[in-house]
């Protein structure tokens, strides 16, 4: 892996729209039973707007983000061998449906274990409005030749 | 919420994951890799057979607590660490258990922490949810 790579930030991510349906079949997804999750009522008595996202829903966004890291022409990462190591989300707000996400990409750490290798990215996420939501952050093992 | 205590149990609950389950969250999640869906795949890079999502198992570990907060408090932070794979068998599926412990109660909430086991093995490690709590 290219160790040029740590503290790049890719470019934002095109805008996310946060649809009601798509955060119904994600918690369906998950084995989600809040009524926030499904109930726009439940979520409005709750204080929300719309149905909320469950914690995890954010790695559909970031997901782009490490799209963009892995087709990096100069980062080397070969997809087949890449194993997901570590998962972190650090929430602001909890995602409703109805925002208008866009993420963005830094390379926070480059580490070598012997053969392998270890990139650790954050993916901030922000909202139309610019203000933090959450940032998503996975270690990715790369795993070397054997 | 203020008796709440280290030490405590707030959530136990397992559930059974079968390959729908696995094509459900591929849908929903939009990871399509096929090393969740075909034995054929999974074999040929070296797994003993279709394994669920990572992400999937993360995504289910946190219910419970998302279900005993209700509406008191928010996640404002979960982390895990993947350890094992869960391997979901096409007739048998795989059944994951997970309970809640309080781990930390401080001014701003408290850390829950997660252990998920599959076939008695730990498949997340340092699984731990920030939750805020509404005071009682």
């Amino acid at each position: 892996m290219n160790p040029d790579l740590q503290g790049r930030e890719f470019p934002p991510t095109e805008p996310y729209l946060v649809g009601r349906e798509k955060v119904r079949e994600f918690a369906r997804a998950v084995f989600a039973s809040s009524p926030l999750y499904f109930d726009v009522a439940s979520a409005a008595s709750a204080g929300y707007s719309d149905v909320v996202a469950p914690p995890t829903f954010a790695v559909v966004v970031q997901e782009h983000t490490l799209a963009q890291l892995l087709a990096a022409p100069d980062a080397g990462i070969d997809f087949s061998r890449v194993v997901h190591g570590d998962q972190r989300f650090s929430y602001t707000r909890p995602i409703v449906a109805g925002d208008e996400l866009t993420a963005t990409l830094t390379v926070s750490s480059i580490k070598s274990l012997g053969a392998h290798s270890m990139v650790t990215a954050e993916s901030s996420i922000v909202d139309a409005e610019g203000r933090h939501v959450v940032t998503a952050i996975s270690t990715l093992v790369v795993r070397g030749e054997e | 919420m203020s008796e709440l205590t280290v030490g405590d149990i707030v959530a136990e609950k397992t559930y059974h994951l079968t390959r729908d389950s696995l094509v459900r969250y591929a849908g929903a999640s939009g990871d399509f890799n096929p090393i969740h869906y075909r034995d054929d795949v999974a074999t040929s890079v070296g797994l003993d057979g279709v394994l669920a999502h990572g992400m999937l198992t993360m995504g289910i570990a946190v219910q419970p607590i998302v279900e005993w907060l209700g509406t008191r408090g928010t996640v404002v932070d979960y982390q895990v660490r993947f350890t094992k794979p869960v391997f979901v068998d096409a007739t048998d599926g795989a059944t994951i258990a997970v309970t809640a412990k309080v781990g930390i109660v401080d001014d701003d909430g408290a850390r829950i922490d997660l252990t998920v086991t599959f076939n008695g093995a730990t498949v997340l490690g340092k699984a731990q949810v920030r939750v805020t709590l509404a005071s009682a």
